[in-house]
C-alpha cells in the first residue's frame, strides 16, 4: 500500500477531451490494493474510457459490493456518485438507482466472489431484466481479502498458491450472461488495455445490460504456476476473437487499424463500433453461436476474449416497464400522487 | 533502440539536470536534502568541495542550474537552488575543522596570476597536495572581480573575506598589490607551473561623438564599480544613464541609486527580453525604480562647454532575416536626446594581455585571445595554464571555478609527469534507497508549493546604505519549504527487465505518464508512441531489454517527479529508487588511479 497521495502534477503535454479534462481529472484516491493488482489496471482502463468518451463525472454512478474489486470505485472518478453496497447486492442497489434516475450512467463494479457466489442470484436477475448498466466483474478466481481461497470462477484443476487442486466446476459468468440475455457481452484481460479500454467505452455507450468479465490476476494469491488466472497463463491462452474501436463523433478511440476485416456496428445512441475480426468464424451477433464457441474453446483451456455478443438494437428495463422519460426522482408530488380521483379510476378499470 | 546503458556515468548524470547544467557539477539535490534535514554544515561542505565559494555563489551565481531544473518543466518556476546554497552558508556552524590541513610542502611552486575565483579554485585544489601556491593580484585583498565589481549590497565583504580566507588558510601565499607586468619575468622565476586567472579586466569603450569632450562625466562601468568598491568614488549626479543590458549594467544602475542618483535609467540597444542580464537582476533594478528603456542605440554624447548634458539615441526595431538572425534597423522615429549628468558605460568587457610578451611561447588567436585547450586549459606554453574569464572571455564565477578544478588537475598531472590529456573518469555511486516496504530514505511526497520569495530589506533603508545587503536570505522555515520543492532527481528510477511481469502497475500509477510498454523501434518512432507527448529530445528515453511479451519498457526521463510510486506499486521489485552520486575528479582525489568503470 502506498501512503503518499499521488502528486497533483501532471504531464504538461497531456491532451484534453471535449470537456477540457485530462485523464488525470477522472482519477480517484490512490489505490490501497496490493502492488501490481490487476484491478488497478481495470481502474486505469475505466478512467481512460470515461476520459475518451468525454463523460461528465457528475453523470456517473459507480456502485459496488464487497471485496477487493468493490473497493476500486474509490480509485476512479473521484467526482462521481458512488455507493459501496452490501456483499453481492450491487445489482439490486444499481437497479433501484437506475429506476429512480434513468439519466445517469451506471457502472456496476463487482468481483468473482461478489457476483458468482454471494450475489449470483442478484447478478442473474439484473442481467435478465436488461438494466441499462455496465456491469464489470474483476475476476481473479480467488478470495483475495481472505488470503486466496478458490472462488466460484476458479477453473477445475487449477492449483492454489499452496498447491491444492480445485475440484469444483467453475462458473463462467460470460456464458451465464449470454444465456440470460445480456445484450452486450465481452471478456478481456487487465493486462491488455488496448483491448479493454474500447470494450468499456462501448459498454458504457450500449443501451441495455452490458457485461464485461475482466480477468485480473491476483498478484498476492493467484499469479503462480498452476493458476489459470495468472499473467503468464492468460497471455499464453488468450484467444482474442476481435479488436474493437469505438467511434464517437469525430475520432476513433484507437486508430490502431491493421489489415483485416473491419465491421462497423452502429449502436442505438449513434456510436459506432469498428470491429476488426481476428477469428474469421466468429460472429458477435449470434448469441447461440457465441455460446457454443465459448464452450468449445473453454474445453481446450483457451480463454476467449473480445466483444463476444452485441445486440445494437437492444432495449432496457425502462422500455420494458414503459416508464416515463423524465427520471422518477425529478417528478413532482403532483405527478407522483395524482390524487384519489385517479386512483378510483384505476381501481374501477380493474373491476 | 538498444537497451539503455545505465552504467555509463553520463546517463544518470543528465537526469540530474541541475547538476549536469552546473559547470562545476555540484550535487544539488544531495545538498538540498541536507538543508531540509537541517544539516547546513554538511550541505555547505558538499558545495565547498564542488564550487569552492558557496556563500558567494549563493548570492551571485548566474544559476545555469535553475533554467535546467526539472521542476521548471512541471510547473512555472524552478527550485531556488542558488538561494538555498546561501542558506547552507548562512546557517552552517564553524566548519574550519573540516577544511583540509595545510600540507607538508612537496617542493613544487605554482604561480597564480590574479586573485579571483579561477586562481583561488586552483590554489584550493593544489595547496592541500603540498604545492606552494603564490597568488599575485594588483588589489590588496583576494577575490578579484568578486570583490571589485560586485556591489556590497549584493555581496558583503565579510562573505568574500570568509571564503577567500578558507583558501588562503590552506597555506596559500597571497601577494596583494603586486600586479604582474611581465610574464617573461614570471617565467624566469622558474615556477613549476603558472596559472593565469587574470579575468577580463577591461571595460569596452563606446566610441561615439562627444566621448572625449564630455569624458569627465562618462565612466566605464566596471572601473567605476571598482572605484566605488574601494571607496574612491562616493557620489554621482542626480540624473544618470546606464548604457548596456548585462549584469554589470544592473550593478551600475543600482549602485548609482545609492550614491545620489535620483533619476537613473538603463538604456539598451536590444529589446528588454533579449537583454543579457539575468531576469532576477532586471527585476531587482525595476524594483528600485530604475526604468529600462529598450531599442535605443546611443549615437552621441551631448555636451556644453565640456559638461555632459545628455545622450542622443537612435530609435531602432528588431527585424529577423530568414535564418532567424536579429538585425536592429532604424525604426524611422526621430532621434531622442535624454538629458543626464553622468553616464555609466557597461557595454561589455574585454580581455587584455599587455603583460604577455610575444616571446613567451603563448600564441594568440585572431581575437587576441590566448590559444587554450578547452579540456586541459593549457596554453601553447606547456607550463602556462589559463582559466576563468582570461581563458575564454567573460563568463560567470561558477565557470571560473570549474575551469580552476580542471586546470588544477592538469597542473598536478603535468608536474607529476603524466599525460594531461588523459582525464580520469569520475567516480559514481548508485545505491538503493529502499528502507522497507514503501519506505524510502528520501522524502518522496511531492510538495505542491510554489517558489518561495527571498525576503528583501525595505527599499527605503536599502537605498540609503550602499553596504546594506538587499537580500536577507531565506530563514529556516522558508528554506525548508523551498528545499521540499526539490524533486530529488538524483534518486533514479532503475528498472530490472528480468523481474518485470508486465502488470502495468507502474504505468497506471505514474503521475506524469512517463512509462510506456510498447514494441521497440527507432527513437523518433518510439517517441511518437509513448503514453504522453515527448517533445524534449534532449531528455533521454530509458529503454529496457526485451520483456516476456516481446515489448520493451520505455521511460521518458523528461518530467519524472522521482516520486518513486512506480517502485512502490511494483509487485516484483523490478523498479527500484537508487541514489546516484557522481564525484567529479579533482586534483589529488582519484586522478592518479586508472579510469574505473561506474556503478
Amino acid at each position: 500500500m502506498t501512503y503518499i497521495a499521488k502528486p497533483k502534477f501532471h504531464h504538461p503535454g497531456l491532451k484534453k477531451n471535449e470537456l477540457g479534462y485530462t485523464h488525470r481529472d477522472y482519477e480517484g484516491k490512490i489505490s490501497t490494493l496490493c502492488a501490481g493488482c490487476g484491478h488497478d489496471s481495470i481502474t486505469a482502463s475505466i478512467i481512460e474510457a470515461c476520459y475518451e468518451l468525454s463523460i461528465e463525472p457528475h453523470r456517473v454512478a459507480k456502485i459496488s459490493g464487497i471485496g477487493c474489486s468493490s473497493k476500486t470505485p474509490d480509485y476512479f472518478l473521484g467526482n462521481s456518485h458512488g455507493f459501496n453496497s452490501v456483499h453481492g447486492r450491487m445489482p439490486s442497489v444499481l437497479t433501484g438507482a437506475n429506476l429512480a434516475n434513468r439519466d445517469l450512467i451506471y457502472l456496476g463494479v463487482s468481483g468473482d466472489g461478489d457476483s458468482a457466489s454471494i450475489g449470483f442470484g442478484q447478478f442473474a436477475h439484473s442481467i435478465r431484466r436488461g438494466v441499462n448498466m455496465t456491469y464489470i466483474v474483476e475476476n481473479n478466481g480467488v478470495y483475495g481479502l481472505t488470503k486466496g481461497q478458490f472462488s466460484a470462477t476458479a477453473d477445475r484443476g487449477s492449483k492454489s498458491k499452496k498447491g491444492v487442486t480445485n475440484t469444483d466446476n467453475a462458473i463462467d459468468l460470460v456464458a451465464i450472461a449470454l444465456q440470460l440475455g445480456a445484450t452486450f457481452v465481452a471478456r478481456s484481460f487487465s493486462g491488455d488495455k488496448t483491448q479493454l479500454v474500447p470494450l468499456i467505452a462501448a459498454a458504457i455507450r450500449h443501451k441495455g445490460a452490458s457485461f464485461i468479465d475482466v480477468i485480473s490476476p491476483c498478484i498476492a494469491f493467484n499469479n503462480h504456476a498452476g493458476s489459470t488466472k495468472s499473467f503468464d497463463y492468460v497471455r499464453e491462452h488468450n484467444d482474442a476473437v476481435n479488436r474493437l474501436d469505438v467511434l464517437v463523433g469525430r475520432e476513433p478511440i484507437s486508430v490502431d487499424y491493421a489489415p483485416g476485416t473491419v465491421q462497423v456496428v452502429e449502436q442505438h445512441d449513434g456510436s459506432r463500433l469498428a470491429l476488426r475480426k481476428l477469428d474469421a468464424d466468429y460472429d458477435p451477433h449470434d448469441r447461440l453461436g457465441a455460446q457454443t464457441f465459448l464452450a468449445r474453446h473453454a474445453a481446450k483451456g483457451q480463454i476467449v476474449t473480445g466483444l463476444l455478443y452485441v445486440d445494437p438494437d437492444a432495449e432496457d428495463l425502462h422500455t420494458h416497464l414503459d416508464t416515463v422519460e423524465t427520471p422518477l426522482n425529478t417528478l413532482d408530488e403532483k405527478a407522483l400522487c395524482p390524487g384519489s380521483a385517479v386512483l378510483d379510476k384505476i381501481n374501477a378499470s380493474l373491476r | 533502440m538498444k537497451p539503455t546503458d545505465i552504467s555509463a556515468p553520463d546517463y544518470f548524470h543528465k537526469v540530474v539536470d541541475c547538476q549536469w547544467a552546473c559547470p562545476a557539477h555540484t550535487p544539488v539535490p544531495e545538498y538540498i536534502r541536507l538543508i531540509a534535514e537541517g544539516r547546513y554544515s554538511d550541505a555547505y561542505m558538499i558545495n565547498w568541495k564542488s564550487n569552492v565559494f558557496p556563500g558567494i555563489l549563493g548570492r551571485t551565481c548566474d544559476r545555469p542550474c535553475e533554467p535546467a531544473c526539472r521542476r521548471g518543466r512541471v510547473e512555472e518556476t524552478p527550485v531556488a537552488i542558488c538561494r538555498l546554497k546561501r542558506v547552507a552558508a548562512d546557517f552552517k556552524d564553524d566548519i574550519t575543522q573540516r577544511l583540509p590541513r595545510p600540507a607538508a610542502k612537496n617542493g613544487k611552486r605554482i604561480a597564480l596570476v590574479g586573485g579571483g575565483p579561477a586562481s583561488l579554485a586552483v590554489a584550493r585544489d593544489l595547496a592541500p597536495l603540498g604545492y606552494h601556491c603564490t597568488v599575485f593580484d594588483g588589489d590588496p585583498k583576494a577575490g578579484g572581480m568578486m570583490r571589485s565589481q560586485i556591489p556590497k549590497f549584493r555581496l558583503p565583504d565579510s562573505v568574500i573575506d570568509e571564503e577567500t580566507g578558507y583558501i588562503l588558510g590552506l597555506g596559500v601565499e597571497f601577494k596583494g598589490g603586486q600586479r604582474i607586468d611581465s610574464l617573461k619575468q614570471l617565467l624566469a622565476e622558474n615556477y613549476d607551473a603558472i596559472f593565469v586567472g587574470s579575468g577580463a579586466p577591461r571595460g569596452r569603450e563606446l566610441d561615439i561623438p562627444g566621448r572625449k569632450e564630455a569624458a569627465a562625466n562618462i565612466h566605464i562601468g566596471i572601473e567605476w564599480l571598482a572605484n566605488v568598491s574601494f571607496g574612491h568614488v562616493d557620489k554621482i549626479g542626480k540624473r544618470v544613464i546606464v548604457l548596456g543590458g548585462g549584469n554589470t549594467a544592473m550593478d551600475c544602475c543600482r549602485t548609482a541609486r545609492r550614491l545620489g542618483g535620483e533619476n537613473v535609467k538603463v538604456i539598451v540597444r536590444s529589446g528588454f527580453e533579449e537583454m543579457k542580464a539575468s531576469p532576477w537582476e532586471k527585476e531587482d533594478a525595476l524594483h528600485e525604480d530604475i526604468p529600462i528603456l529598450n531599442f535605443m542605440v546611443p549615437v552621441a554624447f551631448k555636451h556644453v562647454a565640456g559638461k555632459l548634458i545628455g545622450v542622443t539615441f537612435q530609435k531602432v526595431k528588431a527585424e529577423y532575416d530568414d535564418k532567424g538572425r536579429r538585425n536592429l534597423v532604424p525604426s524611422g522615429e526621430p532621434d531622442e536626446t535624454v538629458p543626464c549628468d553622468d553616464v555609466l558605460v557597461a557595454v561589455g568587457q574585454e580581455n587584455a594581455f599587455p603583460w604577455i610578451e610575444a616571446d613567451c611561447g603563448i600564441e594568440f588567436d585572431k581575437w587576441h585571445m590566448p590559444k587554450v585547450d578547452p579540456k586541459t586549459f593549457v596554453s601553447t606554453n606547456p607550463k602556462v595554464f589559463f582559466g576563468g574569464d582570461a581563458a575564454f572571455g567573460p563568463k560567470n564565477i561558477i565557470w571560473a571555478v570549474a575551469h580552476g578544478h580542471d586546470a588544477a588537475l592538469s597542473i598536478h598531472k603535468m608536474v607529476s609527469g603524466e599525460d594531461i590529456t588523459e582525464r580520469p573518469l569520475p567516480e559514481v555511486h548508485v545505491s538503493s534507497q529502499k528502507m522497507g516496504i514503501h519506505e524510502w530514505s528520501y522524502d518522496n511526497d511531492i510538495s505542491a508549493d510554489k517558489r518561495f520569495k527571498v525576503p528583501h530589506r525595505d527599499k527605503v533603508i536599502a537605498l540609503k546604505d550602499i553596504r546594506a545587503e538587499v537580500e536577507l536570505g531565506y530563514d529556516v522555515k522558508l528554506a525548508l519549504g523551498e528545499a521540499q520543492r526539490c524533486l530529488n532527481c538524483d534518486v533514479q528510477t532503475v528498472f530490472a527487465a528480468p523481474l518485470c511481469i508486465e502488470c502495468d502497475a507502474c504505468v497506471d500509477i505514474c503521475p506524469m505518464d512517463c512509462i510506456s510498454f510498447t514494441e521497440n523501434g527507432e527513437e523518433d518512432d518510439l517517441r511518437q508512441r509513448l503514453k504522453a507527448p515527448s517533445p524534449h529530445h534532449d531528455q533521454a528515453l530509458y529503454v529496457s531489454g526485451d520483456l516476456k511479451t516481446g515489448r520493451v519498457m520505455v521511460k521518458d526521463e523528461d518530467v519524472c517527479l522521482h516520486c518513486g510510486l512506480c517502485a512502490e506499486r511494483c509487485p516484483t521489485g523490478a523498479w527500484d529508487m537508487q541514489k546516484y552520486l557522481i564525484d567529479m575528479v579533482h586534483a589529488g582525489s582519484t586522478c592518479q588511479s586508472k579510469a574505473r568503470s561506474a556503478a
